[in-house]
């Protein structure tokens, strides 16, 4: 903690017997602001998967359907027997036969209006809805093959499993991303820092003939760039934070491009990218610095 | 405190000189002389450890020079103040920055007060305090130098052509100052080709002369 607090405050002096490395400063600040840029979106990319994936698991896992297909004059006895089943099983809340309307209403949208339900061999659906604890498919499916023959659950599944797979594997990507913007960040204040080393060979001679150590000459260097990428990394951190701010806003439930940004607390997030990007740097120019130094002699 | 036994030095072809021994005790006070291209610049930098030997040993304040690590080094050079015949100054600070760089560097750079403006009175740089080296002529570069080097107050002084570039009467002057530190018991080593600057110092202080030539140090004789 002390060390950190001296890095800060800094000595004065020290930094002024490293003259002003005005090209691969700049440098360092650009690469330190396009990085957290990017990872701004990397950023929000995980953090809206997540919130996709935690969507998608909750409403589609409280709910089921059970589909009876029989001919006309078993169906009624089917769907009775299905209901008698789906009472007696465990971690089922309510079980409901949609009405003739409320499936005409289903059809609608792909065969129109005019469809003469009672006419055609129409499944009858049950809408089932769980308890916290949720029932178990396989139990079910197996007494329903025995009592209802006419039977299929569909627990949703087959959709959910897919869609939250793409969602921990864009998840995946994210954190790579991020991995690799550190990493980048870091190769480049490690080649900038270096320059600035190598170009102030005869700086660091004369200040090692008056009895400078190497920790006070790596300091010098050290200090200034961890500023310039903390600095540059708060800049491209904000101006990433005002792009997805002025992101255009739909409200279409599901969109996903429109989910990406940060909600809540989420916005405190990006907040971590300076001060990592930091740490990245303090390293970064510490190795840069010692292994320069030891190459010097 | 420094100590060269039996020392050799080449920079890759012949020799330089070989058999050199020099003992410099607190309170001594010696002079290298020799014809130009010698080695006496060489030789002072094996006394402050700029240079390993190519054989023979090199003490400083005890330790081996060859065996001493990168701090032990920084720590050896803040007690031997050097004035380079390059005088090595960090170009973008002003002069009175370089000369409490040693002070600064040690992070002492608190107890400079009073110390720097003296010294740069006697130097004859008060005016050009805030200016940058490169824009100093040769003879006030060389007083810088000296002014930095005394700064820390070392142990051993050690100084390349001091009185190079400078006019008799400033070169009195920066005598004068060597031969106080060296009354204060401070050892002290001048490279020089000035012969009237070794004599006026005989006048004041024991001085040893020193003749480095055909790569052998040996004892200047009583013609100076
Ligand atoms: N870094 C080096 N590499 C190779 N040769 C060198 C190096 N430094 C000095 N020399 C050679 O070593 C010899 C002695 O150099 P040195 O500077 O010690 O002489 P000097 O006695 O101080 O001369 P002067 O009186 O002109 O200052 C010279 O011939 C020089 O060319
Ligand atoms: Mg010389």
């Amino acid at each position: 903690m002390n060390k950190v607090f001296a890095l800060l405050s800094g000595d004065p002096n020290a930094d002024r017997a490293v003259p002003p490395t005005g090209y691969t400063a700049r440098l360092t600040v650009f690469t330190a602001g396009a990085m957290a840029f990017l990872a701004v979106f990397a950023l929000s990319l995980t953090l809206a998967t997540n919130r996709l994936a935690d969507r998608w698991s909750s409403e589609l896992a409280r709910t089921a359907t059970l589909r009876i297909s029989a001919p006309a004059d078993q169906i009624d006895a089917q769907v009775r027997a299905a209901m008698n089943v789906l009472d007696t099983t465990p971690g089922i809340a309510t079980a409901r036969p949609l009405s003739t309307q409320e499936q005409q209403d289903l059809l609608e949208p792909w065969f129109g209006p005019d469809l003469p339900l009672e006419s055609l061999p129409i499944p009858q659906l049950i809408e089932i809805t769980e308890t916290d604890v949720g029932f178990d498919p396989i139990g079910l499916r197996a007494r329903l093959q025995v009592e209802v023959p006419g039977a299929v659950l569909d627990d949703h599944t087959r959709w959910r499993d897919p869609l939250v797979q793409a969602a921990n594997r864009i998840r995946s990507l994210g954190f790579v991303s991020l991995l690799l913007i550190g990493g980048a960040t870091g190769a480049m204040i490690t080649l900038a820092a270096q320059s600035a080393l190598a170009a102030n060979g005869q700086v660091i001679r004369v200040m090692r003939l008056v009895g400078a150590r190497d920790t006070y000459i790596a300091r010098a260097f050290v200090r200034r760039f961890t500023l310039r990428a903390a600095l540059g990394a708060l800049a491209g951190t904000l101006l990433g934070l005002v792009a997805i701010a002025l992101l255009p806003q739909g409200d279409t439930a599901g969109g996903f491009l429109t989910g990406l940004g940060f909600k809540g607390a989420g916005w405190l997030w990006p907040f971590l990218i300076p001060p990592f990007a930091a740490i990245v740097a303090f390293f970064a120019t510490r190795a840069a610095a010692f292994r320069t130094l030891g190459n010097l002699s | 405190m420094i100590r060269l036994e039996n020392v050799a030095y080449n920079y890759g072809g012949g020799a330089l000189f070989t058999g050199v021994s020099l003992h410099l005790e607190p309170g001594s006070f010696h002079f290298l002389t020799g014809p130009s291209g010698t080695g006496k610049t060489t030789l002072l930098k094996l006394c402050y450890g700029e240079l390993l030997p190519t054989s023979g040993r090199v003490q400083l304040f005890g330790k081996d020079s060859a065996g001493m690590n990168r701090d032990e080094v920084a720590l050896m050079r803040r007690r031997i103040g050097v004035v380079h015949q390059d005088c090595q100054f960090l170009d973008h600070l002003s002069v009175a920055e370089n000369v409490v760089l040693p002070l600064t560097v040690a992070g002492r750079a608190n107890e400079v007060g009073q110390d720097l403006t003296d010294l740069l009175g006697w130097v004859g740089l008060e005016r050009q305090a805030s200016q940058l080296p490169p824009e100093l002529s040769g003879g006030e570069r060389q007083r810088a130098a000296l002014a930095r080097a005394v700064m820390v107050s070392p142990d051993v002084l050690i100084a390349d052509e001091p009185t190079g570039n400078v006019d008799w009467e400033m070169s009195q002057r920066l005598l004068h100052l060597l031969i106080e530190l060296n009354r204060m018991g401070k050892a002290v080593l001048i490279a020089t080709h000035d012969l009237n600057l070794i004599r006026a110092a005989k006048a004041q202080v024991q001085a040893r002369v020193l003749r480095l030539q055909g790569g052998e140090l040996q004892s200047a004789g009583a013609e100076l």
